[in-house]
């Protein structure tokens, strides 16, 4: 898990200086150019909107503790797009469209004794 | 002398916040005496997904937007906390990497109760000054914990300030610090133990007041100030009555302490609440200000600051100011309370 600290902690990705697109989690080829992209690291930008989202009842091992909670699909500012978790917001300024801004959380612990992973997730500013 | 003071600053306080009357209604006590009686009426509680490492990350990220800086100019980070995500591993560490300020760093946590942020500052100071580093990073950030039906849970609270330390475009000049330390068992919490323990009423005269005045007369004395002096006071604040009555004792008024007085409305969040407190009073100074600001751990000690605000405040903004923080909430009830701070045993 702590491979991927930089796209975890920092919204690490990938930008193709081919066709411009930018690409979150990072790639090692460009999906459109193949083997003429030209790639390089690249922070993603900290704000978004919400392109699609819902609400978790019923969670996978781990997660159990913190249902219910806001699955999304948010579109960054530079139109990469990521799944992440949605927190410190009420449902009623959860939908599709609402400007969502990068926070560092928690994302996982596998007991009270095990190694913490942190990372990003996401709240409607 | 070389000059070195705070270029920036930010402030982390968590979204929920309960209200000391739930909390009562659930021990069957009187809420708004509690209330009045301690001088809290809300906490800021973390989140499920919070701990005294992500708060630390929020406020640290802020402070450098506002100073400007790159985070790469950081030479060593300081995190004072009693609550650390990990017995053995530094929050510094995850702190330096969420700031993509490493690895060339140096990077420890700090232990002394709710001064160990301060004391971070300190050791930033003087490696600024010594021109070893040219920007240090304190931070005290906590997720305070009080045994359930104890004293302590209304007010024990989350949250944390981060300050950055250096030379070059000064906001607030720091012109003196000094430390006033005696070994005192007013409030410890042993290993293995979850919950701290403390000493009841002795945790007042003896321990809070004798080294918040003790410190703050001693810090005047070696800047030649007085009480008149200064625009504004911050004092360690456990609850809303203590830094209130050291002002008084200290010949301050009432408005030179109300501004950095925000236990009331977030509760006592530890590390964080002196911290805290300057934060807000640099959110509206102006240049010129003198600022006097004596934090306080158990165990016990007091470090003592004089500041001056300089010109440099009108061209820094912070990112996010207190009073905005305190004003965006939600409250939650004691059982999502319970749950978000993982007192039920099985979590
Ligand atoms: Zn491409």
């Amino acid at each position: 898990m702590w491979r991927n600290i930089p796209e975890r902690y920092n919204l690490l990705g990938t930008h193709c200086q081919t066709c411009g697109k930018y690409y979150f989690p990072m790639r090692r080829v460009c999906p459109t150019c193949r083997r003429k992209g030209k790639l390089v690291d690249a922070k993603m930008p900290e704000t978004g909107k919400i392109l699609s989202y819902s609400q978790v009842f019923v969670a996978p091992s781990g997660f159990e503790h913190e249902t219910p909670y806001f699955l999304a699909i948010v579109e960054l500012a530079n139109k990469a797009t990521l799944l992440t978790q949605i927190v410190d917001s009420k449902a009623d300024v959860v939908k599709e469209g609402a400007r969502v801004e990068l926070v560092f959380r928690k994302i996982y612990e596998d007991s009270p004794e095990g190694a913490i992973a942190y990372g990003y997730k996401f709240r409607v500013v | 002398m070389t000059r070195a003071g705070i270029i920036g600053y930010g402030v982390s306080i968590p979204h929920w916040r309960i209200k000391t009357t739930e909390i009562a209604r659930v021990w069957g006590k009187d809420g708004e005496h509690v209330a009045a009686g301690l001088g809290v009426k809300e906490k800021a509680v973390g989140g499920f997904d919070e701990d005294s490492a992500t708060i630390a990350v929020e406020a640290s990220r802020r402070a450098v937007k506002m100073s400007g800086i790159d985070a790469q100019k950081i030479g060593a980070i300081y995190i004072g906390s009693e609550s650390k995500p990990y017995a053995v591993k530094p929050t510094a560490a995850t702190v330096a990497d969420a700031l993509m300020a490493g690895p060339d760093l140096m990077a420890a946590d700090y232990e002394f109760a709710c001064k160990a942020g301060t004391a971070g500052i300190q050791t930033c100071l003087g490696l600024v000054k010594s021109h070893m580093i040219d920007v240090g990073l304190a931070v005290g950030a906590d997720t305070a914990q009080g045994r359930p039906g104890d004293a302590l849970e209304f007010s024990a609270a989350s949250g944390g300030a981060a300050f950055l330390v250096g030379r070059e475009k000064i906001i607030a000049e720091i012109n003196h610090t000094y430390s006033y330390t005696t070994d005192t068992p007013d409030f410890w919490r042993r290993q293995h133990e979850e919950f701290p323990m403390h000493a009841g009423r002795f945790t007042g005269d003896p321990a809070y007041f004798k080294h918040v005045v003790s410190c703050a007369k001693k810090t005047m004395e070696i800047a030649g100030t007085q009480a008149s002096d200064y625009a504004y006071a911050v004092f360690h604040q456990p609850n809303g009555k203590f830094p209130v009555r050291a002002g008084q004792i200290l010949g301050f008024s009432k408005e030179q302490i109300q501004t950095g007085l925000i236990t009331p409305v977030i509760g006592n969040t530890y590390s964080g609440a002196s911290m805290i407190g300057l934060a807000a009073v640099l959110d509206v100074a102006k240049s010129g200000d003198r600022i006097l600001c004596v934090s306080y751990g158990s165990g016990a000690g007091s470090d003592g600051f004089d500041l001056t605000v300089t010109s440099e405040i009108v061209r820094h903004k912070p990112v996010a100011q207190v009073q905005d923080l305190v004003a965006k909430k939600e409250y939650i009830d004691y059982a999502t309370y319970i749950k978000n701070r993982r007192k039920l045993k099985s979590l």
